[in-house]
């Protein structure tokens, strides 16, 4: 089957809009594309990793503060309980071992007083009071005796439980105190109260022994939220502390809580004292977990935002390296290609402008000759009608065709400077072939020409009909610049690995510095209508295609010098 | 001096008739060929001053007959004359023993002027033949 050749030209021609992918958008979304993606890839595990242990820090953090306000609340809790407990049993056993009138005297009581005192600390006085609520009987620091407690709470409390441990109060003498009295029996009608004062250092000896730091409080209240030790938050006993949320009475539970006092987030632990109106609070300050893992963990932090710096830095750098790179790969591309159309374009262009040439030239030549023998048959008759405007009108056709193998000739020059086939060229066997061309134009006009050959010229690399063509040219040139008697002397070298130079000299009449500016420009002649004046420029335009250099200078009266520099090995 | 034999050689008919047509105007002994094959049957049969010969021609083209022209005879005097002119083809032309290498349309007193120094060559080389033969003869008959 045969395949449409305007098929195969569409596919194989590149189009001739720019790639689409040399647009600068393109680029600027696959540069954010890049960005996005690798700092997503490798932001994403660093942010995770540091949240998963901001949370983690975070809970044990948590943890730590509820072990540590457990800790402290067990342990007092214990010693208060276990401290109450024993003053109350002691009192007790006053009681129990004592009748009434056993104790019915000052120095009774000032005696179970210190029994009490020695056994136990804490103690500060002794009473004993009647069913009135008149102190009868006291042994203490203070003069008590006679004092009358019916309307205070804890003996209310005591009537109506027998016994009672009383919340914290600064009482007759304005000193914090608490009282824990028993109702015993007198007779089998009447009662009497024994009662006896504790001083709080006693609580406080239990509630302090352990050292707190400063972001933990440890304290007393009663059921009214009154503070019954002193607080290092909230002030001195009798203040009322703020709303805490205590649950109702439990007899055993200890409670832990994160709560937030204050604004600011706390664990808070509470326990009620067996057997007492006292409830134990601690306090344990949290300080804000962020600002805890921020101060705590600053290397971590350091760490993390280094890394992420140098993360984004060196990815946003890589992208628009990549990018550029990309783009800059595409630019030459799209030139090659670009450039690759061109040169196939005018290849093809020159092979046709070459065979159009080809084959004007052969019906040129028929007119050429049918003209010619016009002119011969005018010119030879005898006789012959308007010899005169036949011979003219001959003329103008003999010149009409040479305007017009003058245009084929360049286009066939143009044809064949498009495409360079490369081997490999002794240069000096081609330049002597280019000269045993011209050898019989040379010898007729009885000009010398020389050669100056180096040894051990390299071969170079190179087209070798477009070199032919360089050479003939400047030769040519030459011959007909020297005139007869005249000398051409050509010389190669290898100045160095990299080129080889011809030098093309003549002793030839030279050219004037203004026209040596102008000898390579299309169009100029010094021969008049005997030149193109294209000769130079397509000499160059082919040098300067094979990758070298061609270079003139001259002298007037002493001839001119073409020196051609021919890589030895064309770089594409 | 006897009239220059001339043997002009091409495909384009009507071209080398009317150039043969002027040059015999001209005082030259014209024979044409209309391609290679014929070509060199004429010059065995014929001696000639010169050969003007085209490059392009169906058949044996231009550089083939040329090879084979020289191969016969070396001191043939072939001048190409041809539309397809390359410097390349030129080269090779020479290269190969051709003494002229012309561009159509070429004008007719060129052509006339290489074709005297061609003859001129040619009677030179003849010579050279004749004495050498003479001399050859000369030297082995030895009296």
């Amino acid at each position: 089957m045969e395949a449409d050749p305007e098929q195969i030209k569409t596919a194989e021609t590149p189009s001739p809009e720019k790639p689409a992918g040399v647009r600068l958008p393109q680029y600027r979304a696959l540069r954010r594309y890049l960005i996005l993606t690798t700092l997503t890839v490798s932001l994403a595990p660093l942010i995770i990793m540091a949240t998963i242990n901001y949370v983690q820090d975070t809970e044990k953090y948590k943890t730590e503060s509820r072990f540590t306000v457990s800790r402290i609340l067990s342990n007092t809790r214990r010693a208060l309980r276990f401290a109450v407990t024993e003053r109350r049993s002691a009192l007790n056993l006053v009681g129990e071992e004592n009748s009434y009138n056993d104790l019915a005297s000052d120095a009774n009581v000032a005696g179970a007083l210190r029994s009490l005192k020695n056994s136990f600390g804490g103690f500060v006085d002794l009473g004993v009071i009647d069913s009135k609520g008149t102190q009868l009987y006291y042994d203490g620091p203070y003069d008590l005796k006679g004092r009358q407690y019916s309307d205070q709470e804890w003996y209310q409390q005591v009537l109506l439980h027998d016994v009672c441990v009383s919340k914290i109060f600064l009482g007759y003498r304005n000193v914090p105190h608490f009282i824990i009295a028993f109702k015993r029996a007198r007779s089998a009608s009447d009662f009497y109260v024994l009662r006896a004062t504790l001083d709080l250092d006693m609580i406080n000896r239990q509630v302090y022994s352990l050292e707190l730091d400063p972001a933990t409080d440890a304290f007393l209240i009663d059921d009214a939220g009154l503070l019954q030790t002193s607080s290092a938050f909230y002030g001195p006993p009798g203040q009322q502390v703020p709303d805490l949320y205590i649950a109702p009475h439990s007899r055993e539970r200890e409670l832990i809580d994160e709560r937030i006092l204050d604004d600011q987030p706390v664990t808070l632990g509470y326990a009620y004292i067996t057997d007492s109106p006292f409830i134990l609070v601690v306090i344990h300050r949290r300080e804000t977990s962020l600002a805890y893992w921020l101060g705590h963990r600053s290397e971590m932090l350091w760490f993390l935002l280094i890394s992420a710096a140098l993360i984004v830095l060196v990815v946003t750098y890589g992208a628009i390296h990549v990018t550029n790179q990309l783009r800059q790969a595409d630019l030459k591309r799209a030139k090659l290609f670009h450039n690759i159309e061109y040169t196939s374009k005018m290849a093809t262009l020159g092979r046709l402008a070459a065979s159009v040439a080809h084959e004007i030239n052969n019906p040129l030549a028929i007119i050429n000759e049918k003209a010619g023998l016009m002119k011969d048959m005018a010119t030879f008759s005898d006789e012959f009608p308007n010899r005169d405007k036949a011979l003219a009108l001959v003329d103008s056709i003999t010149a009409s065709v040479e305007r017009c193998s003058r245009v084929t000739h360049r286009l066939l020059g143009f044809g064949r400077r498009m495409d360079i086939r490369k081997e490999k060229i002794v240069i000096e066997s081609l330049l002597k072939e280019v000269v045993g061309f011209q050898a019989t134009e040379a010898a007729h006009r009885n000009v010398q020409i020389e050669f100056h050959v180096q040894d051990d010229v390299a071969t170079i690399e190179s087209d070798r009909g477009q070199l032919q063509q360089v050479f003939l040219n400047i030769v040519n040139n030459g011959i007909s610049a020297v005139g007869d008697g005249g000398r051409i002397d050509i010389s190669v070298e290898q100045p160095n690995s990299n080129e080889v130079t011809v030098t093309i000299a003549d002793n030839g009449p030279g050219i004037s510095d203004e026209n040596l500016q102008h000898v390579f420009e299309p169009f100029f002649s010094t021969k008049g209508e005997a030149g193109t004046g294209l000769g130079l420029s397509i000499t160059r335009d082919i040098v300067e295609k094979l990758g070298g250099v061609i270079g003139v200078s001259s002298s007037l009266g002493h001839g001119t010098r073409f020196t051609i520099n021919l890589p030895i090995e064309k770089a594409d | 001096m006897a009239k220059a034999t001339v043997l002009l050689v091409d495909d384009e008919v009507e071209f080398s008739a009317v150039l043969a047509d002027r040059m015999r105007q001209r005082d030259l002994d014209v024979d044409t060929a209309e391609n290679g094959e014929i070509a060199l049957e004429r010059v065995k049969e014929r001696r000639y001053d010169a050969v003007i010969l085209d490059l392009a021609m169906p058949g044996i083209d231009g550089i083939e007959t040329l090879k084979l022209m020289l191969e016969d005879n070396p001191n043939l005097q072939i001048i190409l004359l041809t539309g397809r002119a390359t410097v390349e083809k030129g080269v090779e032309a020479v290269k190969l023993g051709a003494v002229e290498f012309l561009e159509k349309p070429a004008k007719i007193d060129m052509l006339l002027e290489k074709i005297e120094t061609a003859r001129n060559k040619s009677f030179e080389l003849s010579e050279d033949h004749f004495e050498n033969m003479i001399s050859d003869i000369m030297k082995r008959k030895g009296w």
